[in-house]
């Protein structure tokens, strides 16, 4: 009698799409935040889904680190133009080169941390209240903690300690002018959720999530792209391999795996017998400090 | 693809054994991944603990490391090839209440662990008068440390004797007992060698088995509309959907509904999904409702059946849940409060009284509630609200109190019967 519900993923995507409608409905200025990763096509995938057949009623923003895989920057701008959405673009170079930010040197240097300043401008200037992310809880420790609805102070920070209760499927998205609420839908879904709907929805993603040959170094254990936004040290000679990436980040801080796995079925099947988490395997943002991660997500990172 | 999603909440301290049965679930279903053990293994070895303390999985914030202790819900996630499991682990101390009533909030089981030595204690009632208060469907009794009372049968049948006692003051009818060792593994995805005795289920095939299909309201049709769908788009000038989530009952096309505040009665004309129409509804389901007639409707109206109408109330009788460490709660306080999909404000009229929730003593003396304190209210609304009893529906039955100058969530609250 009730095929649909007793289907995991179902009921995931129902969760998500009440959530989706629940911050539109709530808010002024509503906006997705979009990395061509995994995880945001798939909170964009949802929200489409929430208002059809309208279209999305709010614009999509990309913090634009200056450091990005062509591959995703090609595939952002073939998925906004099918969608017809509106695409802001909120740039670190630009940022950089008016002097609010200074870039950080060295082989380690990285542009992660400087997506903070572009992030809360474009928020602030755009007055957006509601911003949709595609943190999930099953990634990182203090991402575990966090509401879907998570409070943002008028300087954007997220103060852990003090965050709302949220119960139910009662969210509280209320604010004072300048404040704003981040909201994420997929906060329940689990990587291997993430790609099980992929593989079921056919859900478009940058090609760099599948195996191919790619020149890298070794760093720390993981393989990082060569290229021309990161100094390699003595010793971290370039090899060929044949990689794939789990999570889509800054060029310079985005580890690849060797990996096989050429579609989305082969990725399930690595998945579901891999030992090491996607951010551990990938991440060297999450490497500097046990509470790397919150750190940055009190300064008003994603 | 086929398997269902079910929600634990979980309590527990330290010393019940309650991280070391959570890790044999992670674990043994392999949801533990190398990299998060060897951090969890390195952060023990540097605290000087001589076993690998599984909390430290989760208790990921700076403040929870310093203190070594868990602050806050933390969500954790595995699975079998039955079902996806969201677990609400709570910790046992610090914010107790707060804590366990938002993780059992949605949860379909509770899972309860005692001490096989110390049998039923305060806080294991505590828990199950929490777990019950909210609604949650079903209970686990995990009746730990066996290994450590001879596995012997005639504890365990005390100790079961103890809690059924004590439930008969509960709402919980759904009860299941196990006899476990989480510390040597046994009952917990493995039977036991020790206990041939005990013929039950182990705790995994429980929390398989137990059948949470009709934990939702099947019967009252309930639909808070969420969002108008309006497309100003070609080809779909004139569309006008209703989305929402589905809080009871099952919706088919065809079927006469009744749109509250209005009272204006129609049928439904399709129900839409961006994969298709469907040839029925059913909770927790998120839809698009088509009317056959134009009707005036907006975000917090309910659509419910003529013959099968929620209460449309302005006075509103509650349990409610202090949650706020900075205010109390005062007879003439007011609130906003927000129920399914629709903003009030409501005036705190009268705390009938105040429950102690280890003796479940009423205090009838009380005017005020502070934080995680629990009572009973009589409250007036700004406009009517369109609400079902808590233990009828809950998603219908529950509201949210917030505070207007600080916009913080203040308190739960869940709608009882009328007070006499």
């Amino acid at each position: 009698m009730t095929i649909l519900q007793s289907d995991h993923i179902r009921a995931l995507e129902d969760e998500s799409i009440h959530i989706i409608r629940e911050a539109v409905a709530e808010s002024e200025r509503p906006v997705l935040l979009f990395s061509g990763g995994k995880d945001s096509a798939l909170v964009l995938r949802l929200a489409v889904k929430a208002f059809h057949p309208a279209r999305l009623p709010f614009p999509v923003m990309h913090v634009d680190t200056g450091h990005n895989f062509p591959e995703v920057l090609e595939f952002r701008d073939l998925t906004i133009n099918e969608l017809d959405a509106e695409l802001i673009v909120a740039s670190v170079q630009e940022s950089i080169d008016s002097g609010r930010i200074v870039e950080e040197r060295g082989p380690r240097a990285s542009r992660n941390r400087l997506q903070i300043e572009p992030l809360l401008r474009a928020i602030e200037q755009n007055r957006f209240d509601a911003v949709f992310g595609g943190a999930r809880r099953d990634e990182e420790k203090a991402r575990a903690k966090e509401r879907v609805f998570s409070f943002r102070d008028e300087f954007g920070q997220w103060d852990p300690k003090n965050q709302r209760p949220e119960l139910w499927n009662l969210y509280n998205a209320r604010h004072r002018q300048g404040e704003h609420v981040r909201v994420f839908p997929i906060s329940n879904w689990t990587e291997l959720d993430v790609w099980q709907y992929i593989n079921a929805e056919k859900v478009d993603l940058p090609s760099i999530y599948f195996s191919h040959r790619r020149k890298v170094f070794e760093r720390d254990g993981m393989l990082m792209a060569d290229s021309a936004f990161i100094e390699r040290v003595d010793g971290e000679e370039v090899f060929e391999a044949q990689v794939r990436f789990r999570t889509v980040g800054d060029m310079s801080c985005t580890a690849a795996v060797e990996s096989s796995a050429s579609t989305v079925e082969d990725i399930i099947e690595e998945i579901a017998v891999s030992r090491i988490t996607e951010r551990g395997a990938s991440r060297a943002d999450d490497r500097t400090a046990e509470a790397a991660m919150e750190d940055r997500k009190r300064e008003g990172y994603f | 693809m086929t398997a269902e999603l079910v929600r634990l909440a979980t309590t527990g301290s330290v010393d019940d054994g309650k991280s070391t049965l959570i890790g044999r679930l992670l674990y043994d279903s392999k949801q533990i991944f190398q990299d998060q053990l060897d951090s969890v293994e390195d952060a023990s070895r540097r605290r000087g603990t001589d076993y690998v303390d599984l909390a430290l999985l989760t208790d990921g914030l700076r403040a929870e490391r310093e203190q070594g202790i868990t602050i806050d819900v933390a969500y954790r996630y595995f699975s079998t090839p039955k079902r996806k499991f969201i677990l609400a682990d709570t910790p046992g101390h610090i914010q107790y209440t707060r804590n366990m009533v938002t993780g059992s909030s949605t949860a379909n089981i509770a899972l309860i662990l005692v001490d096989a030595r110390n049998g039923v204690v305060e806080q294991t009632k505590r828990h199950a008068f929490l777990a019950s208060l909210l609604g949650v469907p079903h209970l686990v009794l995990c009746v730990n440390k066996m290994d450590l009372v001879d596995w012997s049968q005639d504890r365990f049948d005390d100790v079961v004797d103890e809690f059924r006692e004590f439930a008969t003051k509960l709402a919980i009818h759904d009860l299941r007992f196990v006899p476990v060792s989480a510390l040597l593994g046994d009952n917990i995805v493995n039977y036991s060698e020790n206990m041939s005795w005990y013929r039950g289920p182990t705790v995994i095939e429980l929390l398989e088995e137990i059948h949470v299909a009709s934990d939702f309201n099947m019967i009252d049709v309930r639909f808070p509309v969420q969002y108008v769908v309006r497309p100003h788009r070609n080809g779909f000038h004139d569309y006008r959907g209703y989305a929402g989530t589905v809080a009871g009952g099952l919706m088919k096309p065809g079927d006469e509904v009744m749109v509250l505040p209005s009272g204006f009665t129609t049928r439904i004309a399709r129900i839409d999904t961006f994969d298709g129409p469907v040839e029925q509804a059913t909770p927790p389901m998120s839809v698009v409702l088509k009317l056959e007639d134009d009707l005036d409707i907006s975000r917090g109206d309910m659509i419910c059946r003529p013959h099968n109408q929620p209460d449309s109330t302005q006075d509103l009788d509650a349990m409610i849940c202090w949650m706020s460490e900075s205010s109390g709660m005062e007879v003439g306080s007011k609130y906003a409060i927000k129920h399914t999909t629709k903003w009030g404000r409501v005036m705190v009229k009268d705390l009938q009284y105040r429950l102690d929730v280890n003796t479940l003593h009423r205090d009838e003396s009380s005017t005020r509630l502070d934080l995680n304190e629990i009572g009973r209210v009589r409250m007036r609304a700004t406009t009517p609200f369109f609400v079902d009893e808590y233990r009828r529906n809950r998603q219908t039955g529950s509201f949210i109190l917030v505070d207007e100058a600080t916009n913080s969530t203040v308190a739960a609250g869940m709608v009882t019967g009328k007070a006499t």
